[in-house]
């Protein structure tokens, strides 16, 4: 037992590990989203050469996340890694789905507003926290 | 399915903190295996089983056979 324990233990840590390093990542995605968003309004006054290196950095990092949650996913145990399909599987159906409907209203200006990107990832985001939250409860 | 593995845990006076760490789990799924909300896959099966000493079919049964 006490074999496994040791062994175990680096099990522990690792998954603790790759969890900082997607808090990283995805703080540095957001951080460099919201540069290249705001940067050419209020910082650098639309200068292009610095838009566009703000925005392959945002790309980069976007990279660099995409790879430590898929790290990060793989480190998880298998009843982990099942509410995670299911919150994700949840968040893309309900996004393919109203994000088509919500498209639709747009184009046929049944809506008085334009159809917003943001407005879809908030969507998703919101479905896939709930879809994980359930999830945990329903394994508890 | 159903699973002898609180009886098991049990016996070595073990907590389901500790059977999680030695599978390498969390201890939410040692938790929903024992109360049969969850299956575990094979190689967690045979991790138990090693652990356990025992046969896969002495900690884990088919419901259908009776």
């Amino acid at each position: 037992m006490n074999k496994e324990i040791s062994k175990s233990s680096d099990w522990t840590e690792k998954t603790r590990k790759n969890t900082l390093l997607l808090g990283y990542w995805t703080s540095a995605w957001v951080a460099t989203m919201a540069l290249a968003t705001f940067g050419p309004i209020f910082i650098w006054n639309s200068n292009t050469l610095l838009t566009i290196l703000a925005v392959l950095v945002n790309l980069g990092l976007g990279l660099g996340m995409i790879l430590a949650n898929k790290r990060h996913l793989k480190g998880l145990d298998e009843l982990q890694q099942k509410i995670q399909l299911e919150g994700m599987a949840l968040s893309l159906g309900v996004g393919l789905v109203c994000g088509l409907s919500y498209s639709v209203l747009d184009n046929t200006n049944l809506i008085a507003f334009d159809a917003e990107i943001s407005h879809l990832v908030i969507l998703m985001g919101l479905t896939y926290l709930a879809g994980v939250f359930f999830g945990q409860r329903r394994y508890r | 399915m159903k699973n002898r593995l609180k009886v098991l845990r049990a016996e070595r006076d073990w907590t389901q903190a500790q059977l999680a760490i030695a599978l390498e789990v969390s201890r939410q799924t040692i938790n929903a295996i024992e109360t049969g909300k969850f299956d575990p896959s094979l190689p967690l099966a045979f991790k138990a089983a090693r652990l356990f000493e025992s046969s896969i079919e002495d900690i884990f049964q088919d419901e259908m056979v009776s």
